[in-house]
């Protein structure tokens, strides 16, 4: 799949590429704990073990995997902070 | 003229000055070159040293010497607190108003710990990242007949990652020597999926805390302590109760930093250059140690394995000459042991490309970290090994 926008909606992007884990499953926290509940964010990821991760770190949480997407060379995963 | 200037005096700045020194010789005496250390206290501390005045009978005066008997004597030391970076003037400020001038700055700055970002962490939680709070740990499990221990760690990055691993396989060696295990429950937790953040390392732990009853708890990511009914709370919604309650403390790298421009809030760690160790493409400033944004551990051994380069880069750029590419980039590499309790232990040895395969533990590995500390004063700041 190549490069698209990310997804409608997001309130904040986290460019978490060239980290590796945990490195964007805690920028994700960090971006989590600044923002509002209803608000929606995207971590771009190039680190394989996030697509795992995150998902089970979102379920845990009680927030929402809003989605996850192969982009050009990463992986996009937006979640939207529920409370 | 070219004027180094070293902000720290930990194991990264205290090498770095020592190698540069004899890199330099001809140059420092035809007085072309001088390097300059700042340090806040003139106290080098080794710091791994602080988890065995709670668990190994280490005492704090022992893990203190002064700077400038570590030091090379043609590097100068000035003693005192940092306040400002003016990358246009290319000065530091500190805050008794000297300015000191470079041509070079190396920032060896280290990481600090904040436990009053949590609320009631003061009153309530132990740790191990100084040496009065260890001595508190100490006290504390002394006066310990048997309960829920919860240790967990509240904030990412943090310094020494196996350490709250290795105090819990500790802990729990005591609490059977001294008959108190069947009384206690341990709590290990962990903020993110598994039990460490290097996978092959996690793989070897987690046997360790199933066979020692150490129950392990996943994404809990400390958020708050309530006093009133001892349970601490994690973001993810969890609670633990304790009666003792041992948690890392968040960290942030030093905020002038921050002030300066040099690192970006609220972390304050430096982007780093993962090879050639330039702060933000800046040519002549550099970061080693605990003070980068680099994904690595916050520890002495990673300040040891990258002293050389920046020497490697300083030099060459003094000498005019091209950069020796087997000396002058940092691969990642990281070395420490892992304790496991009952006088065992384990070697992580990795780099950016090549996870650690810990050995088996056994008694070699722990006692080459006890003999490792004792002759850290005589080693690794004067750059013999």
């Amino acid at each position: 799949m190549t490069d698209t926008l990310t997804a409608p909606g997001t309130t904040r992007v986290v460019d978490a590429r060239g980290s590796f884990c945990p490195g964007p499953l805690m920028e994700l926290i960090r971006a989590i704990r600044e923002s509002a509940p209803g608000q929606v964010i995207a971590v771009y990821s190039s680190d394989s073990g996030s697509k795992i991760d995150i998902p089970k770190w979102v379920e845990k949480a009680g927030h929402r995997l809003v989605e996850l997407a192969r982009r050009d060379g990463y992986d996009e995963i937006v979640v939207e902070k529920t409370h | 003229m070219n004027r180094i200037l070293i902000l720290g005096g930990g194991v990264g700045g205290t090498l770095t000055a020592n190698l540069l020194v004899k890199k330099l010789r001809r140059q420092l005496k035809a007085g072309d070159v001088t390097i300059t250390v700042v340090d806040q206290t003139g106290l080098h501390t080794y710091q791994p040293g602080f988890m065995y005045i709670a668990m190994g009978g280490e005492r704090a005066e022992s893990l203190q010497r002064p700077e400038r008997g570590l030091l090379d004597s043609q590097v100068n030391l000035v003693v005192g607190e940092v306040a400002k970076v003016d990358e246009a003037l290319r000065t530091i400020e500190l805050r008794d108003g000297m300015r000191l001038e470079y041509d070079f700055l190396v920032l060896a700055t280290g990481s600090r710990i904040l436990p009053e970002a949590i609320e009631h962490f003061d009153t309530e939680a132990h740790h191990f990242y100084s040496a009065e709070a260890a001595l508190e740990l100490r006290k504390a499990l002394d006066a310990f007949r048997g309960g829920r221990i919860v240790i967990g760690i509240a904030g990412m990055p943090y310094k020494c990652p196996p350490a709250p691993l290795e105090v819990a396989f500790l802990i729990e060696a005591e609490l059977r020597q001294r008959r108190l295990r069947t009384k206690s429950e341990l709590h290990f937790c962990s903020p993110i999926g598994r039990a460490f953040t290097i996978e092959t390392v996690s793989e070897m732990a987690t046997p360790i805390l199933e066979r020692k009853g150490i129950e392990l708890h996943t994404f809990f990511n400390v958020e708050s302590i309530d006093a009133e009914r001892r349970v601490v709370q994690s973001l993810e919604g969890e609670e633990l109760p304790y009666d003792l309650l041992i948690l890392v403390p968040p960290h942030k790298g030093q905020q002038f930093l921050m002030d300066s421009g040099l690192a970006p809030a609220p972390g304050g760690w430096l982007p780093t250059d993962r090879a050639t160790l330039q702060v933000g493409g800046r040519r002549n400033v550099f970061a080693l140690g605990d003070a980068t944004d680099l994904p690595l551990s916050k520890a002495g051994s990673t300040a040891h394995f990258e002293a050389p380069v920046v020497t490697e880069r300083i030099v060459a750029a003094i000498e005019g000459r091209a950069i020796d590419p087997q000396r002058g980039d940092y691969l990642g590499k990281v070395m420490c042991f892992f304790e496991i309790g009952d006088g065992k232990g384990t070697l992580l040895q990795f780099d950016y490309e090549h996870p650690p395969h810990p050995p088996k533990p056994n008694q070699l590995w722990h006692l080459g970290k006890i003999v490792f500390n004792k002759t850290y004063w005589h080693t690794v700041p004067k750059g013999r090994v």
